[in-house]
């Protein structure tokens, strides 16, 4: 036992300095994150992008130019942008898509109004501390639990953020929901969101739950948590990598501003 | 590479069937799963895999199920039992004489053939009910936990009958998680179903893709450049790497050692990262499709002094944890699979290849670029929590002398040959997934498009066989068994 103590000195710190140092290390170089939607212009009935998008994220206009794109529905698939002649879409790094209300992930070519920032007063004091969260799996393909279970490893280390996961609902702050919510899970998914004391917050963590993902609409899946919960935020991703969940738990705490507003990213 | 073939594919009529299934069983072979597709509406067709011995092919037997019944093979074959009761729920069969004839996937008996609505709103009576043993001595009590667990866990319910300490029966309850995801695929184009498959289990996500891929490559007799079948067996074995180290990082976690957790879950996040520089995704998903694979990986040139740095860690790692007493004694003897009750039950993977059983599609079945490398098998006999962990310890040894053998080979040249699967065909695909054999069957319709996918996950099979070590077994021991076992969920439900 002692041998495993001393090995556990000996190695060091291994966890980052990111998010407190922005330019710390998030450890997701070189990983491609949502599709980015540059100037370029369209080829007259094109339609590629949308005839190609496995989830039905893209709309066009009549000239069968892109004219919407809905990051909630997006899984980072990458193939629109593999399709797209024009360079209209391409690749990007883009990933802390985490969002307050749910219209901030519709991109769409005239920008809509911006969904009011409601940004004070948002959390109350007992969440300033620390936050407890009860994750409910849904019906994920466990790509989800996966990078959720990486929060915890060395690298990232949640724990020094002052969030926990928690095995009981009603020490939950935070319900933190993946997958597309089958027919089975729906029921379970309420009994946990009732067993929690206000105020209860939601996080739609996934492309998944935010919309129903690659499942969405089956004889057995639903489409995510619309209508289902309410929402404080909406993250999706295929799975999101561990550093957007963090972004987007600290976006729920207010520690981190919303970085996408009308499906527009800001720059760094 | 037309060589000898890989399968065959023989007709079977209902009443030859049980002759059939003795001839295989005697001459040392094994079924693999049974599907039910629709070759016209209204008439469903089973077919059942089978694996007879070393070095034959893969054979498929095609029955027809005139008026919806079939004989069931369950009591020669146990481990068709559950794909007998999903044709049951799913396609409406009958299969007489079936030992435990109730829903397991949804509760959809008695609904008909094709009565499988694409549309619609989630309905909640879809989850099977539940069905206990009896019990009649007062004394034993009735333990349910799940379908939302402690922790980040996937969903699914176990239930214990127990007695003090004593577990006199065992039952898991999955398919909370059931997506129908099976039926997703159907109407659409092959060339882009890979995505999908990729979400069928996502720290599967390489070997569900693959096996995806090759059944189209199949459907269509097309050739895969060796530069992508290459490619192809790296990120198979990266995926192989994080899964195993996260395994010893949860059976550290289960053993209470909290820096042998901590450490095995540091070494997968490094395989994760290493695999999103590599492949633009941390699962390597969004890299394969039909034919080979969407873009070239530009194989960084430190890439084997990146993987023997690592090795050197995971080395360092594993001979700490087989030297530390306190794991050892608790996998030891804890949670035994006879070699009878993994081969009757369907285990597959490190489990089967723990309890003596000398199988692994790459070795056997040889797909990618593994028909030409040579894939050592690590077994033990034992059957126990240590030999698991010891066939795995030895795995992740074989994974990384793979990646060295073949970083050397690496083609330059084309990722990608042209793919068209012939319409009104079909096809069959699998690979040796970190948790065992894994298989795709694709049918594709007479406009080219999917008419049925099946998927057979690893975990189907090994859910199976993992009740048989947990009845009359020890409570305390339940954590680490289950560990020890390596299960995913997402997959086994779809
Ligand atoms: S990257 Fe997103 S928008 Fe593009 S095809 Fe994939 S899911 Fe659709
Ligand atoms: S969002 Fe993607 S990774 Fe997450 S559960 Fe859904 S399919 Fe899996």
């Amino acid at each position: 036992m002692s041998l495993w103590t001393l090995r556990g000195l000996r190695s060091g710190q291994a966890t980052t300095d990111w998010p407190q140092k922005a330019d710390g290390d998030h450890g997701q170089h070189g990983t491609l994150g949502m599709p980015r939607i540059t100037a370029e212009h369209c080829g007259d009935e094109c339609r590629r992008c949308a005839q190609t998008c496995p989830t039905q994220a893209i709309a066009l206009d009549t000239r069968g130019h892109l004219a919407e794109l809905d990051y909630g529905r997006c899984i980072a698939c990458q193939l629109c942008v593999e399709a797209c002649p024009s360079g209209t879409l391409q690749s990007s790094e883009a990933w802390a898509f985490g969002v307050r209300e749910r219209a901030d992930l519709e991109w769409s070519l005239e920008p809509r109004p911006l969904a009011s920032q409601q940004l004070a007063a948002h959390i109350e004091k007992s969440f300033r501390g620390s936050l407890h969260i009860r994750h409910v799996d849904a019906g994920s393909c466990n790509g989800c639990e996966s990078e959720l279970q990486a929060l915890n490893n060395p690298f990232y280390n949640l724990h020094r953020l002052g969030v926990f996961f928690t095995a009981s609902p009603r020490a939950a702050d935070l319900l933190l929901v993946t997958g597309s919510v089958t027919a089975a899970m729906q029921e379970p998914l309420l009994a946990t969101w009732q067993a929690m004391p206000e105020p209860r917050r939601v996080l739609a963590c996934g492309t998944c739950a935010v919309s129903g993902g690659v499942c969405g609409g089956t004889y057995a899946s639903g489409n995510g948590l619309h209508g289902i919960l309410p929402v404080d935020i909406w993250l999706p991703g295929c799975p999101p990598n561990p550093a957007a969940i963090i972004e987007a738990l600290l976006l729920l705490l207010e520690r981190k501003p919303q970085r996408v507003h009308g499906g527009r990213p800001h720059e760094r | 590479m037309s060589m000898s073939p890989r399968v065959e594919y023989i007709q079977v009529a209902p009443d030859a069937l049980q002759e059939r299934l003795a001839q295989l069983l005697d001459s040392g072979g094994r079924m693999q799963m049974a599907y039910a597709w629709l070759p016209r509406p209204a008439l469903a067709e089973v077919r059942y895999l089978a694996a007879p011995g070393a070095g034959q092919p893969l054979q498929v037997w095609e029955c027809r199920a005139e008026h919806a019944h079939l004989p069931s093979l369950a009591l020669r074959a146990p481990l068709l039992g559950w794909y007998e009761r999903e044709m049951q729920d799913l396609y409406g069969l009958t299969f007489d004489g079936h030992p435990e004839p109730y829903p397991l996937v949804v509760d959809g008996a008695a609904r008909g053939i094709a009565l499988m609505p694409i549309e619609g709103p989630p309905r909640p009576s879809l989850r099977a009910p539940l069905v206990l043993p009896e019990v009649r001595d007062p004394q034993v009590q009735l333990l349910s936990f799940g379908p939302v667990r402690a922790d980040v866990m996937e969903s699914a319910q176990f239930l214990f009958f127990y007695l003090g300490e004593a577990v006199m029966h065992y039952q898991p309850r999955l398919f909370f998680k059931h997506r129908g995801i099976e039926t997703r695929f159907e109407g659409g184009d092959p060339l882009a179903g890979c995505v999908l498959a990729e979400r069928v289990s996502g720290v599967g996500s390489v070997a569900h893709g693959l096996a995806y891929c090759q059944a189209v490559e199949d459907a269509a007799d097309c050739v895969v450049p060796l530069r992508a079948r290459q490619l192809r067996v790296l990120l198979a074995e990266l995926e192989r790497l994080y899964n195993h180290l996260h395994y010893f990082g949860a059976l550290a976690d289960a053993t209470t050692l909290k820096v042998g957790q901590a450490e095995g879950r540091l070494l997968e996040e490094k395989i994760k990262q290493l695999a999103g520089r590599l492949s633009g995704q941390r699962f390597m998903r969004n890299v394969l499709m039909p034919g080979g694979l969407r873009r070239d990986i530009a194989v960084p040139a430190d890439l084997p002094d990146t993987l023997s740095r690592l090795r050197n860690e995971v080395e360092s790692y594993l001979l700490q944890l087989e030297r530390t007493t306190s794991y050892l004694d608790r996998l030891i003897t804890t949670g035994v699979l006879t070699r009878e009750v993994a081969f009757d039950q369907g285990a597959t993977g490190p489990v089967e290849r723990a309890s003596g059983l000398d199988r692994d599609m790459r070795r056997d079945h040889p797909y990618a670029a593994y028909t030409d490398l040579p894939v050592a098998v690590p077994l033990a006999e034992e059957g126990d929590a240590y030999a698991r962990a010891r066939v795995r310890a030895a795995e992740v040894r074989v994974s990384f002398d793979l990646i060295e053998l073949l970083l050397p080979q690496l083609q330059s040249g084309e990722v990608r040959g042209a793919c068209i699967p012939k319409p009104a065909s079909c096809g069959l695909g699998w690979a040796e997934s970190p948790r065992g054999s894994l298989y795709y069957a694709v049918h594709i319709d007479a406009y080219g498009r999917l008419a049925r996918v099946k998927i057979k996950s690893p975990s189907f099979s090994n859910w199976r066989a993992f009740p048989f070590t947990v009845h009359q077994s020890n409570m305390m021991d339940y954590a680490i068994n289950e560990a020890s076992f390596g299960l995913a969920i997402a997959g086994c439900d779809r």
